[in-house]
């Protein structure tokens, strides 16, 4: 396979916490690749190293040993490449959707996708419009001035959903998106995130301990005890 | 985006009165200041207003502002006759505190030679003293009427004009009268007393065995000359001619006994370093001790705030947010909090320091000296906050 297909690629990805006696394995050699618009779930409970994946990934958590590549640059081999801005490529490689949608407390949900926007260095006046028109179209258009506290958990993560996708990011990684959601509203920012991986040719790697929200996914890997135990296609299939 | 204004704009309650309570100590800091200013002005008021180039005062005293210092009030004759010399006035300086409205009255009253100088330095409601007696001319401070009447010493007095902002030395505020009036107040005697003086002196001449029946006699008829002689006076102040050399006015009226000439710079010495300082220092600690109250009043807050603000942070950096972004955010906040406590504390100032009991001076040095360290403080202050920003790890924004 042509390797700049890939949104990610991960390759013997292992993170060890602490050294000698208290060295604790969080993640152990996890290889695995992920296409532009394709929508993949990292399963598992809670301490099994799913998180520990997904900051690797999301260029947070220095890997102790492995490979990972971004959109076909590589960020890590054997700890961070030297000189590598890290808070560039998440700018615009990366968006991040969190379990509690982390909105800006004191923006208004037309300025927490603004905000993203303007750390990327697009004018003030783009945007704004971009921000208004990612809310217009996921249904927020009449929330654009109201702070997270007037929205509802549903909306909240909406919003943080359109601050993901701000930039147009190659990945998006997703912590956990529905934690905070009562299942209707969970399964709806699922399928929005489906609808997004393949509208916008994202890749998007959601960590989640919840069975019931990864009906659709494309693939799924099970975590468990820092080790990537198997992969599943959207069929079920081994 | 400016996140430091979003901030505010969101939390605009808390910030409002941070900023308020913020600025209450600043204004306390800039009230002292100006008290401070006000202490110098105060102590230089009748110094500056009276235009003397030299203050005679008593041999070994340091004149009438630091001490007792009595000389002849003829000794102006003398001093009018020195080579240099244009003009000399005698002056008397008493401080009175009397009953008036059920409450103590305090002020400091001058006496001065209405053919002289040193009398009100402007009369801004009635008229100066025209009369040699019964009439007075108050600072504004006493809150007199023209026509109002008062009773020092024997007399009533008539108060025929209102002067500015005339102040002794420790604050009180002045009224002038005639050189004679002041005497009188000063020295004269009820009748009692002088009956009572004349006795006393009758008998101890009827005692002295060595006067004759004629010396007696006389020095008996003269008692009253002796006993209610009010010509003394605290200074007399000289102005010089134009050219005269005011070390060679000195030298020559040193070589009198009994007198020390002070130059205006003397005296000043004396009123500054001598009566004041102390006043003084005590205040510039306290300024002292206000501002460094104020950083870390400042630090706290800023710390507290960055605190709160951990999540946001550490999402900021996740999403890519520049360093400069948080710093700026941080720094902002810290500044526009200490411009308005400052402006804050300043409009109180302004718009209160005519009613202090004490007079407040605001130099424009001194509020902008207070404003660059306001804004010293509140940078310092910041790195507080900024320093704990800065360790926050983007993995922060993860999780519950």
């Amino acid at each position: 396979m042509d390797k700049t297909m890939h949104a990610i690629e991960v390759e013997n990805l292992t993170k060890i916490y602490g050294k000698g006696e208290t060295a604790v394995t969080a993640i152990a050699d996890a290889t695995f690749q992920v296409k532009p618009g394709e929508l993949v779930a990292i399963l598992g409970p809670s301490g099994s190293g799913k998180t520990t994946l997904l900051t690797s990934i999301g260029l947070i958590n220095e890997p102790t040993h492995g490979k990972v590549v971004i959109d076909g640059t590589t960020v890590a081999d054997e700890g961070w490449l030297p000189g590598i801005d890290l808070k560039r490529l998440r700018r615009e490689k990366l968006g991040f959707i969190f379990q509690h949608h982390n909105l800006i407390p004191f923006l208004t949900a037309l300025e927490n996708v603004m905000v993203a926007l303007e750390i990327n260095n697009l004018p003030k006046n783009e945007a704004k419009n971009r921000a208004t028109e990612l809310l217009a179209a996921l249904n927020l258009g009449h929330r654009l001035t109201n702070y997270p506290m007037a929205l509802s958990g549903g909306e909240a993560q909406r919003v943080a959903i359109a601050r993901a996708l701000a930039n147009k990011p190659k990945v998006i990684l997703a912590d956990e998106p529905t934690a905070a959601l009562d299942t209707v509203n969970g399964k709806n920012v699922m399928a929005l995130l489906k609808k997004l991986a393949v509208g916008n040719n994202s890749a998007i790697l959601v960590v989640t301990h919840d069975h019931r929200m990864v009906e659709g996914f494309d693939r799924i890997f099970h975590v468990s005890d820092g080790r990537i135990a198997d992969e599943t296609n959207n069929l079920g299939e081994e | 985006m400016n996140l430091a204004i979003r901030d505010i704009r969101y939390n605009r309650g808390r910030f409002i009165l941070t900023s308020i309570g913020l600025g209450l100590l600043l204004g306390v800091v800039i009230s002292m200041g100006g008290i401070y200013r006000g202490l110098f002005a105060d102590a230089l008021a009748v110094l500056n207003f009276t235009k003397a180039d030299i203050w005679v005062v008593q041999q070994d005293t340091n004149g009438p502002f630091a001490e007792n210092s009595r000389i002849p009030e003829d000794i102006k004759y003398r001093i009018r006759a020195v080579p240099g010399v244009e003009e000399a006035s005698p002056l008397s300086f008493q401080t009175i505190q009397i009953e008036r409205l059920g409450k103590p009255f305090r002020f400091f009253l001058i006496g001065y030679d209405l053919n002289g100088f040193g009398g009100p330095p402007g009369i801004i409601a009635g008229r100066d003293i025209r009369q040699k007696h019964y009439e007075m001319v108050v600072a504004k401070a006493m809150k007199m009427e023209v026509g109002e009447k008062i009773h020092l010493g024997l007399h009533d007095y008539t108060v025929v004009g209102i002067t500015g902002k005339v102040v002794s030395s420790g604050g009180d505020p002045a009224a002038y009268v005639s050189l004679a009036d002041a005497q009188d107040i000063q020295f004269k005697k009820d009748n009692d007393a002088i009956r009572n003086d004349r006795e006393r002196i009758g008998a101890n001449l009827a005692g002295i065995q060595t006067l004759s029946p004629a010396q007696t006699k006389f020095l008996q008829q003269n008692i009253t000359g002796i006993t209610e002689s009010t010509h003394t006076v605290n200074t007399v102040v000289a102005r010089l001619a134009p050219g005269a050399n005011l070390h060679e006015v000195q030298e020559r009226i040193s070589r009198w006994n009994h007198f020390r000439p002070l130059s205006v710079e003397e005296q000043t010495k004396i009123l500054t370093k001598g009566m004041i300082e102390k006043a003084r220092m005590q205040l510039g600690l306290f300024r002292i001790i206000l501002l460094v109250i104020s950083a870390v009043i400042i630090s706290l807050i800023i710390y507290t705030s960055t605190i709160d603000k951990i999540k946001v942070i550490a999402t900021l950096k996740l999403i890519g947010s520049q360093n400069r972004v948080i710093i700026g955010m941080i720094l902002q906040q810290s500044l526009l909090m200490g411009i308005i406590a400052y402006g804050i504390g300043y409009l109180l100032i302004k718009l209160t320091y005519d009613k202090f009991p004490r007079r407040i001076v605001l130099e424009a040095f001194d509020l902008q000296a207070l404003f660059v360290i306001v804004i010293a403080i509140c940078t310092i202050s910041s790195f507080v906050g900024i320093r704990k920003a800065l360790k926050v790890e983007p993995a922060e924004a993860l999780g519950g």
